[in-house]
C-alpha cells in the first residue's frame, strides 16, 4: 500500500474524529460539517474543495484521463434520454411530476435528502418520486430497478451545476436522523472492521491495490452513476451495499431508514458542493 | 461564344474528374472466420491470407497502460499511411482475439476510437491495412482486480 | 424496436468528427446470470455508415466490443447541410439506426 506522509496527518485526523465522535446529545452539525471539509483542505492543500467531486479522479492522473474518455460520450445517457421519457408521462390522475416535484422540477436534487418532520423520517429523492407516483395513480418503481435509475439519472442531469443548501438539522428528528448517519460513518464493521472514515478519510488518497481512496467531500454531488462494473446506473444506496460487502458487513437493503440516515449526514458533509451527476464511474 | 462552350465542357470535365475521386466503399462481408479464430495468427491468417504484415511506427495506438475497468477499454488507433483500407483490433490474450474490424474508404480519416473487452492483462495489436500490405503497432494494457472498489 | 443510435457530430472546417453511441447489450455469450443460467450471446455484427446516403465505413464487431459501444471517426470533407446515418444489425438479426445533420 502507497504511504504519503501518514505522520504528519495523525494528529489531525486524531483531532478530526475525537471531534466529530464526541458526546451524541451535543452534535453540532454545522461545526462538523467546517472540520470536515477542513479537513480535506489540509489533507489536499493544493487540490481546490470543489474538485472532490471527481472522486478518485481528482487525485489520479492516469485514471482521469481514461474517466474523461468515458465522460466524452458516456453510457449514462442512455439512461438519461430513458429517463426524460418516464418524467414526461403524465399521471393518471392528473399532472406530473412537474407538478409534484416543486418550482424548480426538474433541477429538485439539491434539495433531497431532507427530513421530513411530518413523516419523522429522512426522505431521499427516490422516495420522493415513488410519492410522486403513487400519488398521481401510478404503481411505485422497484428502488433498485433501471426505471427508477434513469428516472434519477434525467433527474441529477437537470440539476447540474446546482449547490447543495441543506438546512442544518435543527429539530430533534432530524438531528437524531443525522446523528445515527453520522454513527454508522464513524464505525466499524464487517469483518475487514473497517469504518466508512477508515478508507475515505483516514486513508484518503493512498492506493488500496489498485483503487485510489477517493475524498467524502464529493461524495454525494455525482449520483447516480454508471458504474462500469456494474454495466448500468446504479444509486448511493446501491454503493452503499457494495462497501459493506467489500468489508464483509452485511449489506442494508436500498432505502432502508440507516442508508436514508447516512446519505443524510453524508450529503450535508458536502454542503455547499456543485452537483455533478450523473458521472462514470469504473 | 465559341470560348464560352470550350470553357464550360472544360468545367464540366474537371467536375466528372472530381466526381470519380470519390470512390465507394466496397466492403468485404464480414469475417465469421477471423471473428471465430482463437489464436491471434489464426485471425491474421484469416483477415489478410498472404500479406505481408510488418511493424511500422506510422501505426500509433492509444490505448491506457493499465486500465480501469477490462470491461471499457478505450482504444484510439490513428495512422499517417497512404490508402488505408482498414484498421482492425486485436487482443491477444482474449479468448477471440479480434475484436474489431474498420472498413473505410478515402473519405474517412485513418483514425477510429471505440471502447473493447479485455479478459485480462494482454497486449492490443492495431493491424492497418492498405495496398501495401498490412502495418501493425502494439501495446501491452494492464487489467487489474480493483482493490475494495473492485 | 432496439433504442436508436445516438450520435454528436462537430464540423471544424471540412472536417466532421463523429462521435455514435449504441444502446446494446453486447453479451459475450459466456456470461452466466445471478441464478447461474448463460445469458445467450447478442452482440452487433455490423455497423454501417453513410455520409449523404453513401456507405463510407463498414465495422465489422465481435462480442469483445463493450457494452453500449462507443465508436467515433472523421469524415474528411464535409460541409454543413450533410446527413450522417449510423446503422447496425447484430447476431440474432435485430437492427436499429440513427442520423443526423450537419451544422
Amino acid at each position: 500500500m502507497n504511504r504519503t506522509n501518514c505522520t504528519a496527518l495523525l494528529p489531525i485526523t486524531a483531532l478530526l474524529v475525537s471531534m466529530l465522535l464526541s458526546a451524541p446529545g451535543w452534535a453540532d452539525p454545522a461545526q462538523d460539517l467546517a472540520a470536515f471539509q477542513n479537513f480535506y483542505q489540509k489533507r489536499f492543500p493544493d487540490i481546490p474543495l470543489a474538485a472532490h467531486k471527481d472522486g478518485a479522479y481528482a487525485l489520479d492522473e492516469a485514471k482521469r484521463e481514461q474517466w474523461l474518455e468515458m465522460e466524452d460520450f458516456p453510457p449514462y445517457e442512455i439512461a438519461v434520454d430513458d429517463g426524460a421519457e418516464l418524467y414526461d408521462e403524465a399521471f393518471p390522475g392528473g399532472g406530473g411530476y412537474a407538478d409534484c416535484l416543486g418550482d424548480s422540477a426538474p433541477a429538485v436534487k439539491q434539495l433531497y435528502p431532507r427530513f421530513d418532520g411530518e413523516a419523522g423520517q429522512v426522505v431521499t429523492l427516490e422516495q420522493a418520486l415513488n410519492q410522486c407516483r403513487v400519488e398521481g395513480g401510478l404503481e411505485p418503481l422497484a428502488y433498485e430497478g433501471e426505471e427508477m435509475a434513469a428516472l434519477a439519472a434525467y433527474i441529477a442531469m437537470e440539476s447540474r451545476g446546482r449547490v447543495f443548501e441543506l438546512a442544518s438539522p435543527a429539530d430533534p428528528g432530524a438531528l437524531a436522523a443525522y446523528e445515527n448517519g453520522k454513527q454508522f460513518y464513524y464505525t466499524r464493521r464487517g469483518q475487514l472492521n473497517f469504518a466508512c472514515s477508515s478508507c475515505h478519510l483516514q486513508s484518503v488518497g493512498m492506493m488500496l491495490r489498485a483503487e485510489r481512496l477517493s475524498a467524502a467531500v464529493g461524495h454525494a454531488t455525482h449520483w447516480p452513476v454508471y458504474r462500469g462494473k456494474w454495466e448500468r446506473v446504479g444509486s448511493l444506496h446501491k454503493r452503499f451495499q457494495e462497501c459493506n460487502e467489500q468489508v464483509r458487513a452485511e449489506p442494508l437493503d436500498e432505502q432502508s431508514e440507516t442508508y436514508r440516515n447516512l446519505e443524510y449526514f453524508l450529503t450535508y458533509m458536502n454542503n455547499g458542493m456543485e452537483l455533478n451527476g450523473p458521472a462514470s464511474r469504473k | 461564344m465559341q470560348f464560352d462552350i470550350k470553357r464550360r465542357r472544360l468545367v464540366q470535365g474537371l467536375l466528372a474528374l472530381t466526381a470519380l475521386a470519390i470512390v465507394p466503399l466496397r466492403a468485404l462481408a464480414r469475417n465469421k472466420e477471423a471473428f471465430e479464430a482463437t489464436s491471434p495468427d489464426d485471425a491474421l491468417k484469416s483477415l489478410f491470407g498472404d500479406k505481408a504484415v510488418s511493424d511500422s511506427d506510422q501505426v500509433s495506438l492509444k490505448v491506457p497502460d493499465i486500465a480501469e475497468n477490462g470491461a471499457v477499454v478505450p482504444v484510439t488507433v490513428e495512422s499517417s499511411l497512404a490508402g488505408v483500407a482498414s484498421i482492425s483490433i486485436i487482443v491477444i490474450e482474449n479468448p477471440n482475439p479480434l475484436s474489431a474490424r474498420f472498413q473505410m474508404n478515402p473519405a474517412v480519416a485513418a483514425n477510429i476510437s471505440t471502447r473493447i473487452k479485455m479478459g485480462q492483462s494482454s497486449d492490443v495489436v492495431a493491424a492497418v491495412e492498405t495496398d501495401e500490405g498490412v502495418f501493425v503497432t502494439r501495446k501491452n494494457v494492464k487489467v487489474t482486480i480493483g482493490g475494495c472498489g473492485g | 424496436m432496439a433504442k436508436p443510435v445516438k450520435i454528436r457530430a462537430k464540423l471544424k472546417g471540412e472536417v466532421a468528427s463523429i462521435k455514435s453511441l449504441m444502446p446494446h447489450p453486447m453479451e459475450t455469450g459466456t456470461r452466466k446470470d445471478p441464478e447461474g443460467n448463460v445469458v445467450a450471446a447478442h452482440y452487433i455484427e455490423t455497423v454501417t455508415c453513410e455520409h449523404n446516403g453513401e456507405t463510407i465505413v463498414v465495422a465489422d464487431w465481435g462480442p469483445s466490443v463493450s457494452k453500449n459501444p462507443y465508436f467515433a471517426f472523421q469524415i474528411l470533407s464535409a460541409k454543413t447541410g450533410d446527413t450522417v446515418k449510423i446503422s447496425w444489425t447484430d447476431n440474432l438479426g435485430e437492427t436499429s439506426t440513427g442520423e443526423t445533420t450537419l451544422k
